[in-house]
């Protein structure tokens, strides 16, 4: 039964291959997408390219049913994965930082690494940015520790804040999910008439 | 003969849904593998925690934030997100490879503004990502995608906020893409 690693199914011996083996699969997926260029990702924005939105909420929607399936079959004990422990405060303002950063750079970092796989400088000058971004953070860090570890709710999902059952989630997301895309393609190809700087 | 220019080039991506069901069932090998998902933030962490032990060991140590990932015997680097990431610069390359979109280093902009300005935005941008992806416990990857896949309260606030966020300064950023 799963997660196989922390059950000695496989051993940790494996971790690094698998690491590897695991980002060479998500690099292709990216670039294979549309994820190397800034102008792509950054059309989320402005609606004339939704690429970030349909492989983004289709991943999260295929992920949290693929979870639920896992665990209804008994493949998997769900008590036994890694659920991101939540700091409410820092997370709030740390996902308002990044959310300039998008605006900004058009990457994400997974993003930007398949952007210098191609040849593109933008995307190397990003990960620099990355790079001072998080060595400015830890160097002010002592400013703002306790601002950092304030409001830790602990390891906590959706279903142990609300008491609701995680299908019901799962089932929103998808129905949010499929709203969204059939909004989205009319949007975008309204927008897409009057854009004749970006070739598609 | 190939007598397709640079301006009526059309990159041949696969179909976002498609890649978004591959992209999602990663997501969920990895979890049934390892136990966790997908990052990309934490191996420029170690980077940051590498270079600075090697210039100053006594600082890095000393720092409140990069003490807690110094360990006596085993680099920074020999951790899980940096082996995933160099495979995404990999994988990255292989699809580079086989869609024939490898060029000679170039910088991609609005024709509207300059590589300059275009290069000046992607360094700011990059620092904002970086600090804000130590606010937030992880990036789009680690903590939005990953997190919010795995139902974690956290991971919802931080993809929220990331796109919320996105669309509100949208107008202020957009002569810098349209």
């Amino acid at each position: 039964m799963g997660p196989l690693i922390p059950n000695g199914i496989i051993t940790g011996d494996w971790n690094f291959v698998i690491a590897i083996l695991v980002g060479i699969a998500f690099g292709f997926i990216l670039e294979a997408s549309g994820f190397s260029s800034s102008r792509n990702i950054a059309g989320v924005f402005y609606g004339y390219n939704f690429v970030v939105l349909r492989v983004f909420f289709t991943a999260v929607i295929v992920a949290m049913v693929g979870l639920l399936y896992f665990d209804y079959f008994g493949w998997i004990n769900l008590s036994q994965i890694f659920i991101l422990p939540t700091f409410w405060p820092a997370m709030l303002l740390g996902g308002v930082i990044m959310g300039f950063g998008f605006l900004m750079g058009g990457f994400c970092p997974g993003t930007s690494f398949t952007a210098i796989s191609i040849g593109k400088i933008d995307g190397l000058v990003f990960t620099v940015g990355l790079y001072l971004g998080i060595f400015i953070f830890s160097e002010s860090f002592p400013l703002f520790k306790g601002f950092y570890n304030s409001g830790n709710l602990g390891h906590v999902t959706l279903t142990d804040v609300t008491g609701i059952n995680a299908a019901w989630f799962a089932f929103a997301f998808v129905i949010i999910a499929l709203a969204a895309f059939w909004v989205t393609m009319l949007i975008e190809k309204k927008v897409r008439k009057k854009i004749t700087e970006y070739k598609f | 003969m190939n007598t397709q220019t640079k301006n009526n080039y059309k990159p041949n991506y696969i179909n976002p849904y498609l890649g978004g069901v591959l992209l999602g069932l990663l997501v969920l090998l990895t979890v049934y593998i390892t136990g966790r998902g997908l990052g990309a933030s934490g191996a420029v962490k170690s980077t940051v925690v590498t270079t600075a032990d090697a210039i100053s060991p006594t600082l890095a140590k000393a720092n409140a934030y990069m003490g807690k990932f110094i360990s006596g015997d085993r680099s920074p680097m020999y951790n899980w997100l940096v082996f995933e990431s160099l495979g995404i610069f990999f994988g990255g390359l292989l699809s580079g490879i086989i869609f024939r979109r490898i060029r000679k280093p170039w910088v991609e902009h609005s024709p509207k503004i300059t590589s300059k300005t275009r290069l000046i935005f992607a360094l700011l941008g990059g620092i904002f990502f970086g600090a804000g992806s130590q606010f937030g416990r992880g990036c789009t990857s680690g903590a939005a995608l990953s997190g919010s896949a795995t139902f974690a309260l956290g991971g919802v606030i931080v993809m929220l906020t990331i796109f919320g966020t996105g669309y509100a300064v949208a107008w202020f950023f957009r002569k810098l893409w349209i």
